[in-house]
């Protein structure tokens, strides 16, 4: 039914374009001189139904699901809905719906079966009326459109405004995407603080995010403190740095300085593959490889290692950040004026003294902004993590150790869990605020400071 | 430094500052060296490593890539299987009873005995037996020749995985059964073909049996999905921002927007997706077209960035000599600017899809790591992505999930270098030095 609203949209506008076209030609061949091309004519007819159109369509579609629900749900027969909780309900309608598509299970009470034929019908109405809309509205536009073709009328400049309408709500969608992130962080995070005590996020060292599954169950009482979570991350942070730091500062300062180019050559797009490995393959890599190795290497030394040890997780992500580091670092040196460099030399400088003491403290503001991203790019890093760090939270330091992150346990609580009513679920959207904004403030940080460092020498 | 065998200790005697430059530039010239030598080990470094890593995934990959078959005559008899009763039938005591001609000393006569044999056989041998006589039910009462997977364990032991010389308490596979695969591989119907099943398989629980074409055909929605939404998308804000904005402060504030959008981490776009696409817009979990939302969301500020750097490359004598013969800047823009810019937007976007193709976490959070055992048929239909099947498979625990987890692994970076090849080659192509 949706293609064909959407067919029947397409196949109107083209008519409109059609038509509006060969007026306008039409006119010209009487002799009379046209403010816009024919074309212009066409395009006119066309954007016009095509834009307040679809949106109308689109907003019909995703408001028509919850009506449709509504109804269904306000349909039932008294008393089938009392005394049920959200949950409940919610159940009851995905059954109806389950129904609706043909897939029924046991034998259902028959004012389910009343329901999902309702449902059915509901639905087979809604999809008629929007396609009779859709012909009516959009033949409505385009007769509109055709009386306005005339030789004054200024049909490009109508086409132009439109076209710079649409790309104006295009550049808003990144502002709109924000919007949407916040709110629903925003949102479902204010749910999560009703039910657990903001301080006891905050402060507590305890995280046991389990819920009773049954009233009277006594056990499971969770535990929402989300310090041994954030220390977690901050120890796998660390151990990558450890590794890409140095390596990734010495290898820009080898390939920018010393290298002969036929190396450059050869250097630079190897490492730009290993920064285009998808992470859930440098998961892997850290369960089939890393892991194992350090295992066994730790065994011989006679020091145990835990099998998902953070040194595992981290030094693959180090291995991950080596050619981000490695590229800010090689353009930060670029950016250092030839001058300096001419100068140093001139004094009598060896090469490694010139990049030591002269274009390394000049290009400090541009290398740090660039850890500052590694960073922040290692706390929001997921697959990695989520395949060779553990579950489990714990207070510790010791990268031997398995420790969490904040990703980990943003996925684990959420796959497969889908009601958004308990503290379980929704501490995931905490734990993605705080996520959101740590790693907001370091980024808009470092883009400050790398942007600040690049005017300077500009 | 010719005479610089004193060594760096000796003080300069006539305190001449040459003789105390050259005194120190051993130390110095070491420094160096030692910098170089760094420098080089770092990149040695991560060399290392990048080989390591494709050297694990092909060789724990290679194997998957071929499937260890049986060559059955299977006499379908029609006391088993009867031709109104299809699709039911004895299919499985069929093959076992063509499998115990092949091992006639085996005593059958035991349940357990008979179950460990048919145990050769992967589960999804009966339903191939099955769907080959459905299609022709004549078969019925004839002899066929049929080739089917092995399970697992017979798969790994052929491809020499399993290790026979482990106490057989430690190993997956007793004695005797090695014994009985042994037998069959001297007759001879043991082969090892080309594993087609990767491709044209969906997933399974079983190793032998499962494959990627589910993955693929659900990547593929969500990428077309992306594409359809963020290319328009970016282009239109992209050539707002370069060509027509006002430099004022909203302006601004969009820019800076784009550019942090780039560097949100992508879990965050899984809970957008979750709460917003799913939660409010009641889209359907697990489905590619959710997927290829969210993929859109995060490849856009790519494709915007890549277009802003095309469109200012392009010369603004092209701009200016339009604009001289009578264009509207909407003329100049979408007639000439966008054209010359257009290889240098088809480069950028094909990287940022090549990166979407790669993204795993929003992903796992919209529920496309379900376990799904049939392709998609549209894009709402629920499916799994590449990279959500290799992490699904990646958690299994069979021993054959290991290889076809590289496997996977090397198909999707497969389909990376292609991308990537074909971006460079658009690149080198049609680039032109203005």
């Amino acid at each position: 039914m949706t293609t064909f609203v959407f067919a029947a949209l397409l196949g109107v506008s083209i008519l409109g374009y059609l038509l509006n076209r060969r007026a306008a030609a039409g006119l010209r061949a009487d002799g009379a001189r046209l403010h816009s091309l024919p074309g212009y004519h066409g395009l006119f007819s066309l954007l016009s139904t095509l834009v307040p159109v679809l949106v109308l369509i689109l907003l019909w579609l995703v408001l028509q699901g919850p009506v449709i629900d509504h109804v269904v749900m306000s349909g039932l027969p008294a008393g089938s809905l009392d005394g049920l909780d959200t949950g409940s309900r919610q159940l009851i309608l995905a059954e109806i719906k389950s129904i609706a598509r043909g897939q029924i299970f046991g034998e259902p009470e028959q004012w389910k079966l009343d329901a999902a034929q309702r449902y059915l019908q509901l639905q087979q109405v809604s999809g008629w009326v929007l396609l009779a809309i859709v012909v009516i509205l959009s033949l409505a536009i385009v007769a509109f459109a055709r009386s306005r073709v005339g030789a004054a009328f200024r049909a490009r400049h109508g086409v132009e405004r439109i076209v710079s309408g649409l790309m104006i709500f295009c550049s808003t969608v990144a502002i709109f995407t924000t919007i949407g992130i916040i709110a629903s962080l925003l949102f479902e995070s204010i749910r999560f603080f009703q039910m657990v005590p903001i301080t006891e996020f905050f402060f507590g060292l305890n995280w046991e995010p389990q819920i009773p599954l049954r009233e009277d169950q006594i056990a499971a009482e969770g535990a929402f403190g989300w310090l041994p979570v954030i220390l977690g991350t901050i120890v796998i942070t660390v151990v990558a740095l450890f590794l890409a730091v140095p390596v990734g500062l010495l290898s820009a300062i080898y390939l920018n300085e010393f290298a002969p180019d036929r190396l450059r050559a050869v250097a630079k797009p190897l490492l730009e593959i290993l920064a285009g490995v998808p992470t859930v393959v440098y998961g892997f890599f850290a369960i089939l490889v890393v892991a194992p190795a350090m295992r066994s290497f730790g065994a011989s030394l006679g020091i145990p290692v835990s099998p998902n040890t953070a040194l595992a997780a981290g030094s693959v992500m180090g291995i991950m950040l080596i050619p981000f580091i490695s590229s800010f670092t090689d353009d930060a040196l670029s950016a250092v004026p030839k001058s300096l460099r001419d100068g140093a030399l001139a004094l009598g400088a060896t090469r490694a003294e010139t990049v030591l003491n002269v274009l390394f403290p000049a290009a400090i503001p541009g290398i740090v902004g660039g850890i500052l991203l590694a960073v922040s790019r290692a706390i929001g890093e997921t697959m990695i993590v989520v395949m060779a760090a553990g579950l489990i939270a714990s207070l510790t330091i010791n990268p031997l150790d398995s420790v969490t992150t904040v990703t980990v346990q943003i996925v684990t609580l959420l796959i497969g869990d889908t009601s958004f009513d308990n503290p379980k679920t929704l501490a995931a959207f905490a734990l993605g605020m705080m996520l959101f904004v740590v790693t907001l403030i370091i980024n808009v940080f470092a883009l400050r400071i790398v942007r600040k460092y690049r005017e300077a020498y500009d | 430094m010719a005479d610089l065998t004193a060594g760096p200790e000796k003080t300069p005697k006539q305190g001449n500052a040459a003789d105390a430059v050259r005194a120190s530039l051993t130390r110095r010239n070491r420094k160096q060296k030692l910098l170089q030598g760094l420098g080089l080990g770092a990149i040695g470094f991560a060399f290392l490593m990048l080989f390591i890593l494709v050297a694990s995934l092909v060789s724990s990959g290679y194997q998957a890539f071929t499937q260890t078959k049986i060559t059955l005559e299977v006499y379908v008899d029609p006391e088993e299987i009867k031709p109104e009763k299809l699709p039911r039938g004895g299919f499985k005591d069929v093959l076992q009873a063509s499998l115990s001609e092949l091992l006639p000393e085996v005593d059958t006569s035991d349940r357990a005995t008979r179950k460990a044999l048919a145990g050769i056989l992967s589960n999804g041998a009966q339903f191939d037996l099955r769907d080959r006589v459905v299609a022709d039910p004549s078969l019925i009462g004839q002899t066929i020749t049929l080739t089917v997977p092995v399970s697992d364990p017979y798969d790994q032991l052929n491809k020499g995985t399993i290790d026979r010389d482990t106490p057989e308490q430690n190993r997956r596979l007793k004695d005797h059964e090695i014994a009985w695969f042994d037998q069959l591989k001297a007759k001879g119907v043991i082969s090892k073909p080309l594993n087609t099943g990767l491709i044209t398989n969906a997933d399974s629980r079983f190793p032998e049996l499962a494959g990627l074409k589910g993955a693929l055909i659900g990547s593929f929605w969500a990428l077309f999905v992306c594409f359809a939404i963020s290319f328009p998308l970016g282009i239109g804000a992209a050539i707002y921002l370069e060509e027509f904005a006002p430099r004022n402060k909203i302006s601004d504030f969009i820019e800076v927007n784009i550019n942090n959008l780039a560097a949100v981490p992508s879990v965050v776009f899984g809970l957008l997706a979750l709460a917003v696409f799913i939660g409010w817009f009641g889209l359907p979990r697990s489905a590619p077209f959710v997927g290829g939302l969210t993929l859109a969301l995060m490849t856009m500020p790519t494709i915007i960035i890549a277009t802003r750097a095309a469109l200012k490359a392009v010369p603004p004598s092209i701009r200016e000599a339009a604009l001289g013969i009578g264009a509207s800047k909407h003329q100049v823009v979408f007639g000439h600017v966008l054209p010359l810019a257009m290889p240098g937007i088809l480069t950028g976007t094909i990287i940022g899809l090549a990166q979407a193709l790669g993204e795993t976490a929003p992903l796992l959070l919209i529920g496309m790591n379900a376990f799904i055992t049939s392709a998609p048929d549209g894009p709402f239909d629920s499916a799994t992505a590449l990279p959500t099947q290799i992490f699904i498979w990646a958690d299994s625990p069979e021993r054959g999930f290991v290889s076809r987890t590289s496997a996977a692994i090397l198909v999707l970076l497969g389909f990376l270098v292609t991308m990537n090849a074909i971006a460079i080659y658009l690149r080198n192509k049609f680039e032109r030095s203005w």
